[in-house]
């Protein structure tokens, strides 16, 4: 199997994998990273998501191979102890139910914040659309966003 | 699925302690069930092996207390819930308690299952009596050591106090009160001295979940694991005639390709399935492989024959035959009352309806998966599973193992919403384990959580009425359903009681594709029916759609029948209070509302949902929530299961379909399954009665009502009825509420 140089969460790693492995499956079966989770495979649901150069990106539909110049950042890179903005949000709403979706939740909406400093309710829709919760735990998602975006500016 | 089941639990012989070796002291008890006499105590933590007891509380000698929660979590918010029903008789400060998920106890226990929405209507007195007793025996070691009378003593938070004001942490006591015998008749707080229930208590996962910590069944990892991927028959009624493993094979990573499928077929025919198992006794191929990919990638270059052994049906057969039981006589009675033929003969006027649903996937978010090691010697399970119990009895009787030797240990599960009664992918993980001799995990994807579902039924519901002198007079409900009907408390709902000429009649066909629970079973639906139905009787007889339901339900207020399960008095009580908050027939204008009220799982629960029209297009803006669930234990956990509830029951009314071609579902993923998200989503408005009533479920009766609150408010914004789920296909356009 070929081996590639990854960058994961500020650290050069080095996998074993096919080339077409996705992302998603490097980080939770090569580097044990199972933060990231498995929910459609097709870039549906947003469960995998991942930050890739900061940009929230799917790491199903992401294959190893072409990974080497980019950096990946993943919900245990995101804060050293969950102290990052909006995972402080989602704890003072208390967001989650079961659970599974979040991480994919917070990824991608960091990664929104980042780009849209004071987003409107509409955006923050429209941000958050791609990402499925099935316990539909959407109200607090959109508000927990909101509350990250004043504790990031 | 039992719903009704009366409490069993025992206030004798019902916790044991000891001193742990390590300091501090553990207390063991059995929800729901008396320990064993002979029952013997751990005396360290890792030695905690749930054999004699299925919860634990540890207090140290620092006074911090650990409470290990047996009942699985699916998102219903029990493990945090639970807990706080021990903490707040044992009086000890939140802050200072933690919680650690119980493991499985495969002789002892009787209700560790997520189901039905029981786990806090069953654990309230059981579970408040073990923290009382518990701090009871703190109370008299304090008082042995100070030598007083224990009656003399107060403690709170984890302090007791004597009359001149010395103190001890219950940690300075742990090791006395160990020792001590186990006061029987603790007295239990005045709820209104509650100082934890009815708190906001943010989630006891909060910090994992948020950090991505490996929680949940898939994340479960053990040395040597190989992961299994399983081929089932593309169509329902059909069978593995042979198959070519020579591609899948050569990808790389691929351990081995084998069959299963023998040790289900040798337990079924033995007569002793249980309502958990619904496997079909094909063969399937099994890719092993190194990797998860590896066995995602081997499974796609199986390539295999599969025969048809039953008719491969498509869904305008279930149309067709559904509609046939609906038109037949073979039908079953559920209940009866007055002559309702003779109301139908003397009414002034019948209207009669005829509503549609579609099977539904569950689709949990966290694909089934099951961790199984098989040795000769015992068996190791880990897993989400809603019925951890009949799992592992199943694989006993699979395997041909002692019960004893089976160990399960229940993850955190990624939603269940009825899926993970079902204890399929234990089972065939199990079988798996024992044909490979290694440990394995088995995987499944979204395609085959899909695909090969246990899905819920579809159903048609024809009702009719009578009205006389404006009023109903009569009310005939038949259900045509596939594989599952209601089961026998419903026809005690809402409008049994109400009306004096009712009969409720119930047929099924048989089908090939698998069926069962799914959240809110039969209900889910049944109240959007219903709820729609009364909502055009309002209409008919020129009466407010609310004031309709508050009339009818004078009727049952004072009945002597004791079959009716509501109460007519908490119904009116709860739609009052949504009708007061929701502003009903004062909004402004633009804004239609719709109303819906629904008894289901032990819990009223009333819903208003306002719509507005956007360049002609219904648009979900708000649904206002009153629920009477007795005391609020979690409020904040409460509030996130009717949000979610609700958003589940719109999302469903709304967008989602599934059908069936040749035998073989025409949905497959979330590219063309359509499941809420964000921008379709309204805001939730949750609102609860007041009162002292002991708790009653939340994971469930949030949810049916809204499907027909929604439809009633489309029908006042639009002046059109839905009749079929889901609406957006009557509704003929995409994207309405972009």
């Amino acid at each position: 199997m070929p081996n590639y140089i990854l960058n994961v969460n500020g650290k050069q790693v080095a996998v074993s994998a096919d080339e077409d492995t996705p992302l998603l499956w490097v980080l939770r079966d090569e580097l044990n990273l199972l933060g990231t989770k498995f929910g459609c495979g097709i870039a549906q649901c947003g469960a995998c998501t991942v930050h890739i150069n900061g940009i929230a990106s799917r790491s199903c539909q992401l294959q190893v191979s072409i990974l080497d110049d980019v950096k990946i950042t993943t919900i245990e890179g995101l804060s050293i102890d969950g102290e990052h903005p909006v995972q402080e949000a989602w704890k003072e709403i208390d967001v989650p139910q079961c659970g599974y979706c979040q991480t994919g939740q917070i990824m991608t909406a960091s990664a929104f914040l980042v780009e849209n400093k004071h987003p409107s309710e509409a955006a923050i829709r429209a941000a958050m659309q791609g990402n499925i919760c099935r316990c539909a735990s959407y109200n607090r998602i959109e508000k927990a966003v909101l509350v990250a975006s004043k504790k990031m500016s | 699925m039992k719903l009704h089941e009366k409490d069993n639990f025992s206030r004798r012989n019902f916790l044991k302690t000891s001193i742990l070796a390590g300091g501090g002291m553990l207390i063991g008890f059995n929800l729901l069930t008396a320990c064993k006499l002979d029952a013997k105590m751990p005396i360290d933590i890792a030695s905690l092996n749930f054999n004699d007891f299925n919860a634990f509380i540890k207090i140290s000698d620092k006074g911090y207390v650990t409470i290990f929660s047996p009942n699985p979590e699916i998102g219903q918010g029990v493990k945090t819930s639970m807990p706080m029903l021990i903490a707040e008789e044992l009086d000890v400060d939140w802050k200072n308690v933690t919680v650690a998920q119980g493991v499985l106890d495969t002789n002892n226990y009787t209700r560790q299952l997520a189901g039905g929405s029981q786990s806090i209507r069953f654990g309230w007195d059981a579970l408040r009596q073990t923290g009382a007793t518990a701090r009871q025996m703190l109370v008299n070691a304090a008082a042995v050591k100070w030598n007083v009378d224990a009656a003399t003593l107060k403690a709170s938070k984890g302090i007791i106090t004597n009359k001149n004001g010395e103190t001890l942490g219950y940690g300075d006591v742990v090791k006395e009160a160990a020792v001590l015998k186990v006061p029987d008749g603790v007295k239990l707080k005045d709820p209104k001295n509650f100082t934890i229930i009815g708190q906001e208590i943010v989630n006891v996962d909060i910090d994992k979940i948020i950090t991505g910590k490996p929680l949940f069944g898939l994340d479960y990892k053990a040395a040597g694991m190989v992961i299994a991927s399983v081929l089932r028959p593309p169509s329902f009624g059909q069978k593995l005639k042979s198959f070519d493993a020579a591609e899948a094979k050569k990808v790389n990573g691929v351990i081995d390709v084998i069959t299963i499928g023998d040790k289900v077929r040798k337990f079924a025919e033995s007569g002793k399935s249980n309502w958990t198992v619904k496997l079909s006794k094909t063969d399937k191929v099994v890719v092993i492989a190194e990797n998860t990919w590896a066995a995602i990638k081997g499974k796609k270059a199986l390539s295999a024959i599969w025969e048809n052994e039953s008719q491969l049906e498509s869904t305008e057969d279930h149309d067709k035959a559904l509609t046939a039981i609906l038109e037949g006589k073979n039908l079953n009675i559920k209940r009866e009352d007055g002559a309702v033929e003779n109301a139908f003969l003397i009414a002034d006027k019948v209207i009669e309806k005829t509503y549609h649903s579609p099977f539904l996937p569950h689709n949990c978010m966290e694909p089934m998966n099951f961790y199984a090691n098989v040795t000769a010697e015992k068996i190791h399970l880990v897993g989400p599973v809603q019925t951890p119990e009949y799992a592992a009895k199943v694989v006993a009787d699979l395997l041909d193992f002692d019960l004893d030797k089976i160990h399960l240990e229940m993850t955190r599960m990624g939603g269940g919403f009825g899926r993970r009664l079902y204890g399929d992918f234990v089972y065939e993980a199990a079988e798996i384990s024992n044909f490979i001799k290694k440990p394995v995990k088995l995987v499944s994807t979204r395609e085959d959580d899909m695909t090969t579902g246990i899905y819920k039924p579809a159903v048609k519901y024809r009702i009719k009425a009578a009205l006389k002198g404006g009023k109903v007079t009569g009310y005939h409900l038949i259900e045509a359903a596939i594989g599952s009907n209601m089961y026998g408390s419903i026809p005690n709902f809402f409008p049994a009681g109400c009306i004096p000429n009712y009969k409720v009649e119930t047929g099924n066909y048989k089908s090939n594709i698998t069926t069962g629970a799914w959240r809110a079973p039969y209900t889910n639906f049944l109240a959007f029916a219903e709820q729609s139905f009364f909502d055009e009787l309002a209409t008919e007889l020129n009466i407010d759609a609310i004031q309709l339901r508050l009339d009818l339900l004078q009727n049952v207020k004072n009945t002597t029948d004791s079959r009716i399960e509501y109460s007519g008095q908490r119904m009116e009580d709860t739609i009052k209070l949504v009708r007061e908050k929701a502003n009903w027939g004062n909004t402004k204008e633009g804004v239609y509302q719709g109303f819906a009220a629904y008894y289901s799982h032990n819990t009223h629960v009333a819903e208003i949902a306002d719509i507005e029209l956007k360049n002609g297009l219904p648009i979900i803006k708000k649904v206002i929530v009153a629920v009477d669930c007795g005391i609020v234990v979690n409020p904040t956990g409460a509030r996130n299961q009717v949000e979610g509830g609700v958003l589940d029951g719109i999302g469903h009314a709304m967008y989602s379909d599934f059908s069936f071609k040749n035998g073989q579902p025409e949905y497959k993923n979330f590219d063309t399954y359509r499941l809420i998200r964000m921008n379709d989503t309204p805001k939730v408005e949750v609102h609860f009665v007041e009162n002292q009533n002991s708790p009653t479920g939340l994971g469930e009766p949030g949810l049916p009502p809204a499907g027909g609150a929604v439809a009633n408010a489309i029908n006042a914004a639009l002046g059109k009825r839905m009749y079929r789920q889901p609406f957006i296909k009557q509704l003929n356009k995409t994207n309405i509420l972009g």
